[in-house]
């Protein structure tokens, strides 16, 4: 650890994220929860730090890290577009929708816009099936959303 | 004269706009003698938001409340004279929505306020538990197995003789989990429960721990239910703080300590040995049983699962015994099943049956019929391993064995219904493509087998299949549901199995003739304006991404099939219905 003279900051917040969480085995999904919950996403310095802290090895975070959906290895954008894909959303046509939020923003599902100002992704059900189809923007839900609406909601997260 | 008004804010209704309503109401009443309270989904999900008006006992309940709407209540209150409109329990729609419903897990939903333990104490709650505390665990269980209450997670195992597993298992730690991993795409019954009723889960569960010897359990809830998450903590917070939960309960010297785990998006983890090891923080991948979970289950302690509409129905049974459950039965199935009815039905919502009730009646009294006006063609149960049972089946009751017999299965109670703009390969594509996603990969023929599969299902959608591609879809159906380990790879070619036993025509169809009978799979179809319908008015051309469609104002327009991307818009935004799919 002496030779990490750059990390004291890192190591500070693995040392804060440890002390809320805990730091046994079983703890190893809310540790990272934690860790993208402050950074956004599951960023390496802040993993090698918790897992050093706690004594587990940082191949063991990543293990889990990528057998669940919910984690990232890559920073967010500002705005967060989560089209749904569940069933009641399919079958009112969500497909169309993820098609054209993929063309409006020049990306696919998964990926960020190069200027960070959105992140698209696709989820398997929000739960609103009475709304089909669904789109959360920024943790907001937006039901029987279409494709002119998505247009226009994506603008109004420009400005 | 006192007045409540009460805002239902559910996930649904917040996205409908309730919680606007909700602030405006927060914002006008200080100064008037009106009381606003807060309840969660009411079920009638396609009148949200819903609005409830009391005064002096008398109920008016209002549907699609906007904040212009809300102020008509508020004056409406002050005069007297509540608004004529918008009154949902003099709709007939809406009431014949309401009128074949029992509702037992969903007793609470909709009419107490979730995040006040004093509301469902004043409605019967923690009655079960003081109930069960003046039985024995053998008494509890007797009475559960009595009531027939079986696994409304899907698998519909008899909750009493899994309880009575667990009590025998050696041990002097045992846990108790609750599956709150909701992941079927399509079904949110469990959601609304915890975030309706939470402490109905919580008391289920008490009762469990009381049953069969457990100290500690967990709530392992899918972390895109945030509400949900709340909501849970909350109750429990309270529950604690009454001593409901924690050491030395009520002064029995039993103890229980509940935790909430939050899942982090798996849908193998609904599985019960890879939500253990997902407890346990590690990857959620399942493993052989035996040991069963009661033998050897969270940190190889006994343990029992059972799911949120389970738990949620057991404090009822100990409050109103197993008559008042079995009383509603249909061949070896008791009490209720909560669904959640979505898809192309005009009323949508969160409904509770009765066993036996068909899926004709759901649909067509309760939902409505089709909402689209098309023929209904198909109703998907049990999401991504289930099945679609086709119109002609509709009169199948509501049963484990009746549903299972036609190759869907009960499920968790997802009940989309589709129309015949629905292409049935498309759908069993969809749901395959799920699961081929959500295969943990353990083993061979759930990880490969089901890509193998997608990818046929892929060359029939393009145009491409041949017949003899759909002997081997039937045989590697049958190899992957044999050779998997758990029920995700098990199920998996359920959708599959189901679609070519009930609409092999459609298979047919894109294979031989080409054509997609519904107007959906992209290669297979040709947009085209009809020239006698099209009035020039440059509208399609104007939303064409790819400029295919050409033509002077006032004059028909022409589509250009090399470059159409089949992407509809231009069906959406004609007035004329001009554009049709061939």
């Amino acid at each position: 650890m002496e030779n990490k003279c750059c990390c004291n900051g890192v190591l500070r917040e693995a040392q804060e994220v440890v002390a809320d969480i805990g730091g046994t085995k079983d703890r190893i999904i809310p540790l990272l929860q934690e860790i993208q919950r402050r950074r956004g996403y599951l960023a390496e310095d802040l993993v090698n730090a918790v897992a050093e802290v706690t004594g587990i090895k940082s191949a063991e975070f990543f293990s889990v890290g990528t057998f669940y959906s919910q984690f990232r290895f890559t920073p967010l954008g500002k705005n967060i577009v989560k089209m749904c894909k569940g069933t009641a959303c399919f079958v009112a046509g969500a497909d169309a929708l993820i098609d054209a939020a993929e063309s409006t923003l020049g990306i696919k599902s998964g990926e960020t816009t190069p200027d960070g100002v959105f992140t698209l992704e696709t989820v398997s059900c929000l739960g609103c099936c009475s709304l089909a189809p669904v789109v959360m923007i920024n943790g907001k839900v937006y039901g029987k959303v279409t494709r002119a609406r998505l247009a226009q909601l994506l603008e109004e997260c420009r400005k | 004269m006192n007045t409540d008004i009460i805002v239902g804010l559910g996930s649904c209704g917040i996205a409908s706009g309730a919680q606007e309503v909700y602030d405006f109401f927060e914002k006008s009443i200080p100064g008037t003698d009106i009381a606003l309270k807060k309840t969660s989904c009411i079920g009638i999900c396609f009148q949200e938001p819903i609005v409830e008006v009391v005064t002096d006992g008398v109920k008016t309940v209002f549907g699609k409340v906007d904040t212009a709407f809300a102020e008509k209540i508020l004056s409406g209150i002050k005069s007297g004279k509540l608004p004529e409109t918008n009154r949902i329990l003099e709709d007939q729609g809406t009431l014949s929505f309401i009128k074949p419903q029992v509702k037992i897990a969903l007793k609470n939903c909709g009419k107490i306020d979730p995040e006040n333990i004093e509301d469902y104490i004043a409605a019967g709650g923690y009655e079960g538990i003081k109930k069960a505390l003046t039985m024995s665990g053998d008494e509890v269980i007797a009475l559960l197995k009595e009531s027939g209450l079986k696994g409304r997670g899907g698998a519909g195992f008899l909750t009493g003789q899994k309880w009575a597993f667990l009590k025998g298992a050696k041990g002097d730690k045992k846990y108790l989990v609750c599956n709150a991993d909701e992941g079927d795409p399509g079904a949110f019954m469990d959601r609304a429960i915890l975030e309706g009723d939470p402490h109905s889960v919580i008391e289920g569960m008490l009762i469990g721990s009381w049953a069969t010897g457990a100290d500690e359990g967990y709530i392992y809830c899918r972390a895109e239910y945030p509400l949900a998450l709340k909501r849970l903590k909350i109750a429990i917070a309270e529950a604690e703080k009454r001593n409901l939960l924690g050491q030395n309960i009520l002064g029995t010297g039993h103890s229980f300590v509940l935790h909430v785990k939050e899942g982090a998006g798996a849908f193998v983890c609904g599985e019960e040995t890879a939500l253990i090891a997902s407890i346990e923080g590690k990857r959620g991948m399942p493993h052989l049983r035996p040991p069963f979970p009661a033998e050897s289950g969270v940190n190889s302690k006994p343990t029992n699962i059972n799911n949120v509409e389970t738990y949620a129905n057991v404090p009822r049974i100990l409050v109103s015994g197993a008559a008042s459950f079995n009383k509603y039965s249909y061949g070896q199935s008791y009490g209720t099943k909560v669904f959640a009815l979505a898809g192309k039905v005009k009323r949508v919502g969160l409904v509770e049956v009765p066993m036996g009730l068909s899926i004709r009646e759901i649909v067509e009294k309760i939902g409505g019929g089709s909402s689209t006006g098309l023929p209904l063609k198909a109703v998907q149960m049990g999401g991504p391993a289930g099945g679609c049972i086709p119109e002609s089946l509709f009169d199948t009751p509501i049963d484990y064995a009746s549903i299972g017999a036609t190759g869907a299965i009960m499920g968790s109670g997802g009940m989309i219904v589709m129309d015949s703009s629905s292409c049935m390969v498309d759908v069993a594509k969809y749901f395959l493509q799920f699961t081929q996603a959500e295969s943990c990969g353990k083993c061979t023929f759930c990880r490969i087998g089901t890509k193998r599969m997608m990818e046929i299902l892929e060359r029939i959608t393009q145009g491409e299949g041949t017949m003899e591609d759909l002997a081997l879809l039937e045989e590697l159906a049958d190899v992957v549901g044999k050779s998997s380990l758990c029920g995700l790879g098990q199920l998996a070619p359920n959708p599959v199995k189901t679609t070519l036993r009930y609409f092999r025509d459609e298979y047919i169809a894109h294979i031989k003739d080409k054509k997609c009978p519904a107007g959906v799979c992209k290669p297979l179809i040709t947009i085209e304006i009809e020239k006698e319908k099209c009035k020039g008015c440059t509208a399609c051309a104007k939303v064409c991404p790819v400029q295919a469609i050409t033509g002077t104002v006032k004059q028909p327009h022409v589509i250009d099939s090399a470059k159409c991307v089949r992407c509809k818009m231009c069906i959406e935004k004609c007035k004329f219905g001009a554009i049709r799919v061939i």
